[in-house]
């Protein structure tokens, strides 16, 4: 018996939800070409799955090593403020003494270093202190935004810098850039995950952590590396946010991102207590939600629901991959 | 010392530090040591103190409830709702609520107890799921103006100096001498630290284990909706984003407590001793005036951080053994 | 004196196997009956037969004469049979006088007497003729006073009738000796007020010490019972690995010149830990196989944790590699340890990632193994070894136990390490992977690699073994080297200690 992909079932339910809107309104499929981009509520959703994609691709090693990461809506806010502090350099901001150029460059540089720092905090705490990934993670959920908002002084820092704004808004051969950047990211972290044995190394630690040990792994390193990368793709998702309405909103956002993040992971099929990851399912995970949210929003149903419906659909997807459930429906007794 | 466990006393160390911001603050800010600058501190934090004591049970277990800030806007908003767009009585509105946040509370146990879930992840869906319905009821704040409801608003028992007690400060001291004797005194409140130190032990002791998971997510949803209603009738009015970041400072509030993490130590009066060190650092920002808002979640984190390297440390130290 | 309780002809099937088979165990009141037997013997399942955790699928049981069939623990504990067992016993966060009462709580309109609780908990440890103060947590206390706690709550009259039967599992595996000495005071207090206690143990001085009569099982097989004074330490050894000294026994000595040339890999000198294993002195060298002989619970995986470095040792020394289990691997030591489940296989991933993980470990992340080195190395570790399964992609948790213990050998063997170390490597493998798998061993030995191997067949110990280290109550007696290594000198060591210095 050949298994199924643990993308297997998303796959189909983003395939039925896309009929049903190919059924109720076709011109959910329809493409305008405007000023050489493409437009069209596929491209949208594509477009608004990418942050969420981008962290989720993340957040997924998290998941994979036996984790979670509370705090990664909180490091959004930080990058996001921490580039748009760099390169509108607000008065009396902490980080003009850095004395860095106002360029694009450093302005995402500076933000992806400061969410490597919450990442390398975040492994710290759980890979060396050993405390709780929620716990540990809980922290940064906590100050971050405090952090975030002592970085631009509680304003909505703006700017006006092109290339930076072009990264959230601007389009590349008739593709939004937050796609290209998302679809970007998850291929490196594929390559680096599935061409070296970097991935099997994380499944291994999440499995077992100590067999892993045992085997020869460093499972610390291994830990501490998921977090980092988690709370990079977590700062570039700020950046690109930040970016895209060329303003940094230290208040809002990425606000629920860690739950969005974590949905579309579970209904990727990694499972949350640790080990076989799929990245495409995560994927496939991500767009799933944003298709369900888009859906929603075009029927003319009450947007509020949508944070209902997401939480019924992960407890849904948690029930049924819940060994006790699974058990009970093949001997109901 | 022999013999003498840290863990059953961390809220001594709790008591140290709250005397010293105490006295800390009313050495630096003028007026900050008088009666009612204190009855405030009560008074403005009841609601956080009531869903603290709730979060207090569910942590004693081992648990964690994520939704309690959410759970208590939506029940805010649906007072709000109930009281003056459907013109329910406004007791009667305050019950159904209660045993809303009862009900919901109790399926997020049963998802724990009975499924097995991780309960991060049931009590954060569960934070989505009231969010959601909460801007379902309303989009925006709505006031409430029942003459009943005004009254409890206004109500309050006045002390020497102005200062005051409302009716929500009465509550959260009814609910803590309750939840106090409950823990301390009740088999149930023993069963809930005996599942916190070790569920399978307690279970070949014959402890119910699974009733006591399910009620403490029950106990947790009834407190986070009675904050809820706290928060409104101090407000006069409901507010479908009240809440949010609510349950990290509950959390907070609950660990710099005194009350482990990893379950099975602590008690309500340190969630106390956490609620009014957090309106403590609240009000000495104010008081300061100089430094900004974000300052309080700032000094929370550091506060949090270290409470819970502190309890890493005495943990790793009795694990050790004599 | 007619017995307390009488288990007779009892057996009790599991796919695949027969645990107990027509085993009959009788206990008397006022008398210590220790149970012996190895892993597998059948001692869990016959306690869980007659505390209700199980039903067996035949045979009776009577208490005081009348016939009993328990279906649940607590209708054994109604009926005064209690069991102590060596974890799970109690609630570390809470006072001792709680613990005593958990799940008994007396409540009233002003809530839980404490008083009450409180005097009833000292009235219960002055019962035993201890006294440890009911205010101290449980956690606090020492292992040695916890299970006193726990035998205190056992004993004590609130839950139904009176004491019966007390079962003490492995009681003794973590305490010292004067603890052994405070916890054997309890044992006879007890049995001189007439209970019967049933005394599972791995210590064989401590069951000569304290019994009366001992009852030994052997692969679901009652082998023996009788008094202490029937059953000599040697017959009892004999009885349990089911070796007997007239065997024609194989020596150990063929050719196995090489000792004392080659170069040292592990020297330890009087290594040990606290608790767990002491006086552990051994030289491994290129191609040497240490066997390392003993009951189950003698030291022998002790022993293994603190070479490899899972255990940091607080005695003796250790030359050969850095510290912990880092230095280990870097010495290109490995570990085939003795709980697959929990150190051993990742069980949703497939065999062959389960078998190249250690040897890309070493590697490292960024030198990935190439598709065809990998089936290369997979396939031929799946024919050497002939691990059953559909093929390589198979999860490795859905493989039957031998052939998990397998992969994780192949995984070893495909690392190329120069000490490895097996704990129990042919525990629940037929017959003919077990000479695959001694055949792979003595091959490797042969081209300079070297091996401990902890086995409780001695005639494996025996026949692969350039030294054998004797392992007895925790301690390491004896060495035995080249032609000094039979089954005879063995036993003998397990039975009766180090030959008198």
């Amino acid at each position: 018996m050949k298994s199924k992909p643990p993308y297997f079932w998303p796959l189909l339910a983003l395939v039925a939800v896309l009929l049903i809107d190919l059924i109720l309104a076709p011109s959910f499929f329809a493409f305008t070409i405007r000023d050489g981009r493409i437009y069209g509520s596929l491209i949208d959703i594509l477009n608004r799955a990418a942050p969420i994609a981008l962290i989720a691709v993340g957040m997924t090693l998290v998941i994979a090593t036996g984790g979670v990461d509370l705090s990664v809506g909180a490091v959004m806010a930080i990058g996001g403020a921490v580039a748009a502090c760099v390169i509108a350099r607000p008065s009396d901001c902490i980080l003009n003494g850095l004395q860095l150029p106002p360029t694009a460059f450093y302005a995402v540089a500076a933000g992806l270093v400061a969410a490597a720092l919450c990442g390398i905090f975040n492994g710290f705490l759980v890979s060396r202190v050993r405390v709780q990934p929620i716990v540990a993670t809980l922290l940064l959920m906590v100050a971050g935004r405090g952090v975030a908002q002592l970085l631009t002084n509680g304003q909505i820092v703006t700017f006006t810098d092109k290339t930076l704004s072009s990264l959230g808004s601007g389009g590349t051969l008739g593709l939004p850039n937050p796609l290209w950047i998302a679809a970007f990211v998850a291929l490196a972290v594929g390559i680096l995950c599935r061409r070296t044995a970097l991935g099997l190394f994380v499944e291994a630690t999440g499995e077992n952590e100590e067999a892993a040990r045992i085997a020869g792994l460093r499972t610390r390193a291994i830990i501490g590396f998921a977090y980092v990368l988690c709370a990079v793709c977590a700062g570039l998702a700020g950046i690109l946010a930040a970016a895209d309405i060329r303003a940094a909103d230290a208040n809002n956002a990425g606000l629920y991102a860690e739950l969005d993040a974590i949905l579309a992971v579970a209904i990727g099929g990694t499972a949350m207590t640790g080990g076989r990851f799929s990245l495409a399912g995560t994927l496939i995970g991500a767009v799933l939600m944003q298709t369900v949210t888009t859906t929603i929003l075009t029927r003319g149903v009450s947007a509020e629901l949508t944070f209902v419906l997401k939480a019924l659909i992960v407890i849904g997807v948690c029930l049924l991959q819940s060994p006790v459930l699974r058990s009970r429906l093949r001997n109901p007794a | 010392m022999r013999g003498f466990d840290w863990r059953r006393h961390s809220a001594l160390t709790t008591l140290v530090v709250g005397v010293l911001i105490y006295v800390g603050c009313a050495m630096n800010f003028r007026g900050f040591a008088s009666l009612s600058v204190a009855m405030n501190l009560i008074s403005e934090n009841a609601y956080l103190g009531v869903i603290g004591i709730g979060l207090t049970f569910v942590i004693l277990t081992g648990g964690i409830d994520l939704s309690v800030g959410a759970l208590a806007g939506a029940s805010g908003i649906a007072l709000a709702r109930l009281v003056q767009d459907a013109h329910w009585n406004p007791l009667l509105a305050v019950v159904a609520i209660l045993v809303g946040g009862l009900a919901l509370g109790m399926v997020q146990g049963m998802l724990v107890a009975r499924y097995r879930l991780a309960p991060f992840l049931v009590t954060l869906s569960g934070l989505f799921f009231c969010r959601g319905l909460a801007l379902y009821i309303s989009k925006e704040a709505r006031g409430i103006d029942h003459p009943v409801f005004k009254s409890w608003t206004d109500f309050a028992v006045r002390l020497p100096e102005g200062a005051r007690l409302p009716i929500g400060a009465w509550v959260f001291v009814i609910s803590l001498m309750i939840a106090a004797f409950v823990l301390a005194r009740t088999p149930f409140g023993r069963s809930v630290y005996a599942v916190g130190g070790s569920a399978p032990s307690a279970h070949l002791m014959g402890v119910p284990v699974q009733r006591a998971t399910i009620s403490v997510y029950a106990i947790s949803g009834f407190c986070a909706a009675l904050g809820g209603i706290l928060y409104s009738i101090a407000l006069g009015s409901g507010n479908p984003i009240a809440g949010v970041g609510m349950e990290l400072d509950a959390i907070a509030a609950v660990v710099i407590g005194g009350t482990l993490l990893t379950g099975g130590y602590g008690s309500v009066w340190g969630t106390l001793l956490g609620v009014l060190i957090l309106g403590m650092i609240q009000t000495a920002i104010t008081f300061q005036g100089t430094l900004n808002s974000w300052w309080t979640k700032i000094a929370i984190g550091i506060l949090l951080l270290g409470f819970i390297l502190a309890q890493k440390a005495i943990g790793a130290r009795a694990s050790s053994g004599p | 004196m007619a017995p307390v309780l009488e288990a007779t002809g009892i057996v009790k099937r599991f796919p695949g196997l027969i645990a107990l088979d027509q085993v009959s165990l009788s206990l008397t009141g006022g008398e210590v009956h220790a149970l012996m037997g190895e892993n597998g013997a059948g001692k869990s399942t016959l306690i869980k037969a007659v505390t209700g955790v199980t039903s067996p699928d035949a045979g009776e049981i009577r208490v005081e004469g009348k016939p009993f069939q328990p279906r649940a623990p607590h209708d054994a504990m109604a009926r005064g049979i209690r069991t102590v067992h060596q974890e799970l016993n109690l609630v570390p966060n809470l006072p001792v006088a709680e613990n005593l009462a958990l799940g008994r709580l007396p409540a009233g309109p002003f809530g839980i007497r404490w008083h009450e609780v409180r005097t009833r908990a000292e009235a219960a440890l002055a019962r035993i003729g201890v006294t440890i103060p009911v205010s101290r947590t449980v956690g606090a206390l020492s292992i040695a006073e916890q299970q006193l706690v726990a035998i205190a709550r056992a004993v004590d009259r609130w839950a139904g009738e009176p004491l019966r039967v007390l079962i003490l599992d492995e009681p003794t595996s973590s305490l010292d000796r004067a603890e052994v000495v405070r916890l054997f005071d309890v044992v006879r207090r007890l049995r001189n007020e007439g209970v019967a206690i049933l005394f599972v143990s791995h210590f064989l001085d401590q069951v000569y010490e304290i019994s009366d009569r001992i009852t030994v099982l052997r692969n679901g097989r009652l082998v023996a019972t009788g008094t202490v004074a029937e059953i000599p330490h040697l017959e009892l050894v004999q009885q349990m690995t089911g070796r007997s000294i007239d065997l024609e026994s194989r020596s150990g000595a063929r050719s196995r010149a090489i000792l004392g040339e080659s170069t040292t890999l592990l020297e330890a000198t009087s290594l040990g830990k606290r608790r767990s294993v002491s006086d552990v002195t051994l030289t491994i060298r290129a191609g040497d196989v240490v066997g390392f002989a003993g009951l189950l619970g003698s030291g022998r995986t002790e022993a293994i944790r603190l070479l490899y470095g899972l255990d940091r040792a607080d005695s003796g020394r250790l030359t050969g590699r850095g510290p912990g289990i880092r230095g280990s691997l870097r010495a290109g030591f490995g570990l085939c340890p003795e709980d697959r489940k929990r150190q051993g296989i990742f069980p949703q991933l497939s065999l062959r990632e389960n078998i190249l993980i250690a040897l890309q470990a070493q590697r490292g992340w960024w030198r990935p193994l190439t598709k065809g080195k990998q089936r290369g190395l997979v396939d031929d570790a799946i024919a050497r070894l002939r691990i059953a399964a559909t093929d390589a992609e198979q999860a490795i948790g859905t493989l039957s136990g031998g052939n998990q213990q397998k992969a994780i050998l192949a995984r070893w063997l495909a690392a190329e390490p120069k000490l490895l170390l097996l704990d129990e490597p042919t525990r629940g493998i037929d017959i003919g992977s077990k000479a695959d798998l001694m055949g792979e061993v003595e091959r490797l030995r042969s081209s300079g690699m070297a091996f401990v191997f902890v086995s409780s067949e001695m005639p494996e110990v025996v026949a692969a073994s350039t030294q054998v280290a004797v392992f007895r109550d925790r301690r390491m007696v004896s060495v035995f080297a080249g032609a000094s290594v039979d089954e005879p000198t063995l036993l003998a060591a397990i039975a009766e200690g180090a030959p008198s210095p």
